[in-house]
């Protein structure tokens, strides 16, 4: 299918795309790397009375470091997260989840802060900002104002913006050093949408776990950071006894969709499967000396 | 709507058009200027038909409009070679046998152009992977990634 008619405006600064948002009254869509958008405007799914493009704004393309926290801004595109040596060097997660993040072509057009407006409940983005503790910087004729990610995913594609706000930049933690982590995805073809991953870090101290972050994707329907899993692994020693609870626990609060893709009970497999994996590898990067589990 | 005059660099030739914001820049090339070598495929980023490279980097022409590309440069498939004078990827494609019907092959080029300028391709796995956006139903790829085999060797080394 072809877009339906729409007006359009190549924004020179945060200030004009924020004006034509406001005066779009609703009717108005953001547009940086278009790769999900795109799509939905291809498919008439989304029928903007105007479509506002930012990729044209300077200052936005910009990876920068403020003390343990990170900044990437709105036109930052995957291949430049996939890239950036600040990232590689404080938040290796990220770059490791970077791997699995489309293919090429896309990765080339599509933004870090896109695909978390997207909120795609199996996409990386949105779980690596849960997962870091993001916060979301939306900008609007109002002002700005930073939303925590965790009350920025409020559904399946849905997010806590209001309709003239658009997100300028999101921040979150990097790693101290010596926190292990560990990204474990599964998905039928390399770049395609997780059926099931896990995102986790910690740090060990005297033999037992400590800060323990836990996140998953493609399970709920929205990227879920698992407290009941951070407070059964924290101040333990990782063994087989306490991986399998893991698994027992995620299976009992976990509650995945059947689709197309997978049934609820593959997912629920998958992902007892990757936590146990995820956590291993967390452990024995945080170069832990006191567990009883084999990496 | 109003319509909008861009100026587009497409394989070295510039081309100015008048058109409604809303047109695809894959039909943009195919209906305004005729370049039809781009194709069409699922036009909702999936298949990869309608690669073309935009500014030095591959992007998905259905995945984009063309008031984006204003002031852009553009190279697609007319930029390779002709019949009496293919490219160094199409030639590739040809000696392998990395086609049959040929819908998927346009994309395949330019994803592959742009992959031996800026992916180190060691490995058949990291070939398979990196070919990963683009759908072919003919060949079972196996012919495909031989070709890019061959390329990545002779390739001069990325910097």
């Amino acid at each position: 299918m072809k877009p339906a008619p729409f007006n359009y405006l190549s924004a020179k600064t945060v200030a004009e795309a924020a004006q034509a948002l406001a005066a779009s009254g609703g009717d108005g869509k953001i547009i940086a790397g278009g790769q999900s958008l795109m799509p939905m405007i291809n498919f008439r799914l989304v029928k903007p009375s105007i479509l506002i493009d930012i990729n044209r704004i300077a200052g936005l393309e910009h990876i920068d470091l403020n003390g343990g926290r990170l900044t990437i801004g709105a036109t930052v595109r995957h291949y430049m997260t996939a890239t950036s040596g600040l990232i590689e060097q404080h938040i290796p997660i990220l770059h490791e989840a970077m791997h699995h993040v489309a293919h090429m072509t896309v990765r080339n057009r599509g933004t870090f802060c896109g695909s978390v407006c997207h909120a795609d409940p199996a996409a990386e983005m949105p779980m690596m900002t849960l997962l870091l503790d993001g916060a979301i910087t939306a900008t609007s004729v109002r002002g700005e104002r930073q939303i925590p990610a965790s009350e920025f995913f409020t559904g399946s594609l849905m997010n806590a913006l209001e309709p003239d706000e658009f997100v300028t930049s999101i921040e979150i933690d990097t790693l101290p050093p010596g926190t292990g982590w560990g990204f474990e995805e599964f998905s039928k073809r390399h770049g395609d949408f997780a059926l099931a991953c896990v995102a986790t870090t910690m740090r060990v101290f005297d033999g037992a776990a400590s800060d323990v972050r836990f996140a998953m994707m493609g399970v709920g329907e929205t990227p879920l950071r698992l407290v009941e899993i951070e407070r059964l692994v924290e101040g333990n020693a990782l063994s087989d006894a306490l991986l399998d609870k893991v698994a027992e626990t995620l299976s009992n609060i976990l509650n995945p969709n059947t689709d197309i893709h997978a049934s609820a009970d593959y997912r629920r497999h998958l992902s007892g499967a990757l936590a146990k994996r995820a956590l291993r590898l967390a452990w024995k990067r945080a170069g832990s000396h006191g567990g009883s589990v084999d990496g | 709507m109003d319509k909008v005059t861009i100026t587009i660099d497409i394989n070295g030739l510039r081309y100015t058009r008048s058109i409604e914001p809303r047109m695809l820049l894959c039909d943009f090339l195919r209906n305004e200027l005729g370049l039809t070598g781009t194709h069409v495929g699922c036009e909702h980023g999936v298949c990869g038909a309608c690669t073309i490279i935009l500014d030095g980097r591959s992007a998905r022409s259905c995945l984009m409009l063309a008031v984006q590309a204003d002031g852009m440069q553009i190279e697609t498939i007319e930029g390779q070679g002709s019949v009496e004078n293919l490219g160094r990827v199409q030639e590739a494609f040809r000696q392998h046998h990395g086609l049959q019907c040929g819908f998927c092959t346009p994309g395949f080029i330019m994803a592959i152009t742009d992959l031996l300028r800026h992916h180190p391709l060691e490995s058949d796995e990291q070939i398979r992977e990196a070919l990963s956006g683009n759908i072919c139903r003919c060949t079972g790829y196996e012919h495909i990634v031989n070709a890019v085999r061959e390329l990545a060797n002779e390739r001069a080394p990325l910097k």
